[in-house]
């Protein structure tokens, strides 16, 4: 369970995310869209103590994550490519990844064996360090190191940009199998709509900082957004 | 369009995160500058007249005996630090520029480079000076512009090796095993390459060679990039085969060795990290300077402290002073992730410990000038460890310069690395231990003093654990502030 009051994040006089309150309950497939600028990834940050709240509070599973650091143990992302450490084999990344959430080699061996498909042959055994893999292939890389460990919240920014369509579809069929168990939160950005409304239960509209539009997925989701966003 | 050219190049300059530092850095910089441009001169002018007082036969015979080594120093300097001119044409390739003027350009461009004007300093009042003397004007014109071409040469040599490290690093053990056979007269070089540069002098028309080897290099290289101006070619970066290494036998030190493994790797895979190592690797030698009497400054007694400091500490402070900035590119994932400072400090903090104490190894060889020598290195040894290893990673707190591992840029300092903070940080680090000595030396006696410095590293390690607890909740503190500078990458 994620709760989230008051929160307010302000650079100089500029207010670039307002939310009075939002939960996300355990479990949930939670998307996030808007524009640029909208403070998705200002969100995202705050949820994982990148960046301090102007005014109040996120928790974690009744952790104060600007507070304390117990959310860490069962929270995991992906934002952007400062995840990825550029030196290190996709192998090597995988293994810190896993050492650091108490898991051993065989533990992510496993892990990793059942994303053979995801990675379609060009992330493991490469010869090649992370820094020398093309955007898409890194982007793999990272989504998947956010699976290591058995996290109960995971937190990923726009993880469709720049995958090929074939992972595309891939991914959205590990998210759902994600959210069918029930006991994994998944929170996705993206501005894909009809990526977002096929995987998520329940969408959140951003529009300036503020949170314009908060639906439960149905089979009108989509073009409600498409008349958001086209108007 | 050459208009075109210099206005985005005066806009790179001009709007870079690093132009942007506070105005007391930048006189502090302009003042840097000016002394070694004063310092230069004053070699140029004053270099005929101390070999002439010293004996050591005509200057220009002797400037010419060792020109040799100059140049291939400089083209040594050159690969480890002057930037390619291709880094920043990728935009300009599809827009309608011809080809060879993109090329022309950023051939150009090093052209102008501080690597090439700056040796005018010493060539152009050198030259005067010959003139001035009565050395016949034709001979030194042509000296001087053989000379001149022969380091634009260098210029266009480095474009053409740059990135072939096999190539230069066996050129540079060959140049090594110059200068040792040199030093001990087995073979002497310069008798070989010395009458070359006389011959510019004696015979000015000469010069016309070097300026005809000159157009050829700059023609090749520019043929060269004009061929392989493509992104997958001369305009691809260096990509290494990479190996998937596992360190296991770290792993009995838990989750301080999985940080251990990764800083290995971060030191053996990047460039930037590398020349940081080498560097500290010749700290080593920064000591010679005192212990040989070769500078008279330094022959106080309590600089001998100084020279120990520095030798046990070269990566100390070439590695530590940097530390958080080394993981500035991945920093996020380390704040995001379960980890505790405390850990991923200590990993630094071995490894510091670890190269301090391998360096005090190799600097066993100035037992050649004396136990004093050597014990002198063993104070700064202790002391590094227990008190210098701490403050560094305190400093690094606030030093918050995105690193780059991937170039050597900057690799010589920076100038956000200087703040008021840092500074105030070196007083401990250096001022500190020589007044501790100094009290010991003028007071008791020369050993009192080394007592009292081993003592204080000694105290500072016991207070391990305290200071560490301070550290932590330093970076704690200043976590967010660094975060938002590794962002803005420069």
């Amino acid at each position: 369970m994620i709760t989230v009051q008051n929160l307010t994040k302000r650079y100089g006089e500029s207010i670039v995310l307002d939310i009075e309150n939002l939960e996300i309950p355990k479990g949930q497939s939670f998307g996030l869209v808007g524009n640029n600028g909208a403070g998705k990834t200002t969100f995202f940050s705050l949820m994982l103590d990148l960046i301090q709240p102007t005014t109040g509070q996120i928790n974690n599973n009744g952790v104060q994550v600007d507070a304390s650091e117990a959310w860490k143990p069962f929270t995991s992302a992906f934002i952007d490519e400062t995840f990825l450490i550029g030196y290190l084999t996709p192998e090597e990344y995988f293994y810190f990844i896993g050492e650091i959430r108490g898991q051993n080699k065989a533990d992510v061996d496993n892990l990793l064996a059942g994303f053979a498909d995801f990675f379609h042959g060009e992330i493991l055994g490469q010869k090649k360090y992370l820094r020398d893999l093309s955007k898409g292939n890194q982007k793999k890389a990272g989504i998947v190191a956010s699976f290591i460990g058995n996290p109960e919240v995971i937190i990923l920014d726009e993880p469709f940009a720049n995958l090929d369509p074939t992972t595309q579809i891939r991914l959205k069929g590990i998210i759902k199998e994600l959210a069918a168990s029930r006991e994994v939160t998944v929170l996705v950005s993206s501005h894909d709509l009809i990526h977002v409304t096929e995987v998520c239960e329940r969408i959140v509209v951003l529009s300036k900082g503020e949170l314009v539009k908060d639906i439960q997925t149905s089979n009108e989701t989509l073009n409600e957004l498409e008349v958001f966003f086209g108007g | 369009m050459l208009k075109h050219f210099l206005t985005l190049e005066w806009k790179s300059f001009f709007r870079s995160a690093s132009f942007k530092a506070n105005l007391a850095i930048k006189i502090f910089m302009i003042f840097g500058a000016l002394y070694f441009m004063a310092v230069f001169l004053g070699l140029g002018i004053g270099a005929f007249y101390i070999i002439e007082r010293q004996g050591w036969g005509d200057p220009l015979q002797v400037v010419n005996r060792f020109m040799i080594y100059y140049l291939v120093g400089d083209l040594y300097i050159r690969y480890m630090l002057q930037k390619m001119p291709i880094t920043n044409i990728k935009p300009l390739l599809y827009l309608p520029i011809n080809k060879s003027k993109v090329v022309a350009y950023s051939l150009g461009k090093t052209v102008v480079s501080f690597f090439n004007w700056s040796h005018a300093f010493f060539y152009v009042p050198f030259s005067i000076v010959l003139l001035i003397e009565g050395y016949s004007p034709i001979g030194v014109i042509g000296w001087h512009l053989g000379i001149m071409a022969l380091f634009y040469c260098n210029n266009f040599i480095n474009v053409l090796v740059n990135n072939k490290d096999s190539v230069f690093y066996s050129l540079l053990g060959v140049v090594l095993i110059l200068v040792i056979c040199q030093y001990y007269e087995l073979f002497n070089i310069t008798v070989y390459t010395s009458p070359f540069f006389n011959v510019l002098y004696e015979l000015p028309w000469v010069a016309l060679l070097t300026w005809g080897l000159l157009i050829s290099l700059a023609s090749s290289a520019f043929f060269y990039f004009k061929r392989h101006m493509y992104l997958d070619a001369g305009l691809a970066g260096k990509k290494s085969l990479a190996k998937t290494e596992d360190y296991a036998w770290l792993n009995r030190f838990g989750n301080l060795g999985t940080f251990l493994k990764n800083d290995i790797k971060l030191i053996r895979r990047n460039k930037r990290s590398k020349t940081s190592v080498i560097m500290s690797f010749f700290f080593i030698f920064y000591g010679l300077l005192f212990f040989t009497g070769g500078i008279e400054a330094y022959d106080g007694p309590i600089w001998k402290i100084f020279a120990g400091i520095f030798i046990s500490g070269g990566f100390l402070f070439s590695f530590g002073q940097f530390v958080p900035s080394w993981d500035s590119s991945y920093y996020p994932l380390m704040m995001s992730q379960n980890i505790r400072y405390r850990e991923y400090l200590s990993s630094k903090w071995y490894l510091i410990i670890i190269a301090t104490v391998l360096s005090t190894i190799l600097a066993s060889f100035y037992i050649y000038f004396g136990w004093d020598a050597y014990l002198a290195v063993i104070v700064g040894a202790i002391y590094n460890v227990g008190v210098n290893s701490y403050l560094v990673l305190w400093g690094g707190a606030y030093i918050k310069t995105p690193i780059d591992l991937t170039s050597n840029k900057k690799a010589f300092g920076d100038k956000q690395a200087f703040n008021t903070k840092t500074l105030l940080l070196t007083l401990p680090k250096l001022i500190l231990p020589m007044g501790v000595y100094a009290l010991g030396h003028y007071l008791i006696s020369p050993t009192a003093g080394y007592i009292f410095v081993a003592m204080a590293g000694i105290i500072g390690f016991g207070f391990r654990n305290k200071v560490f607890a301070m550290i932590e909740s330093i970076y704690k503190k200043e976590k967010y502030k660094t975060l938002a500078a590794y962002k803005q990458k420069s």
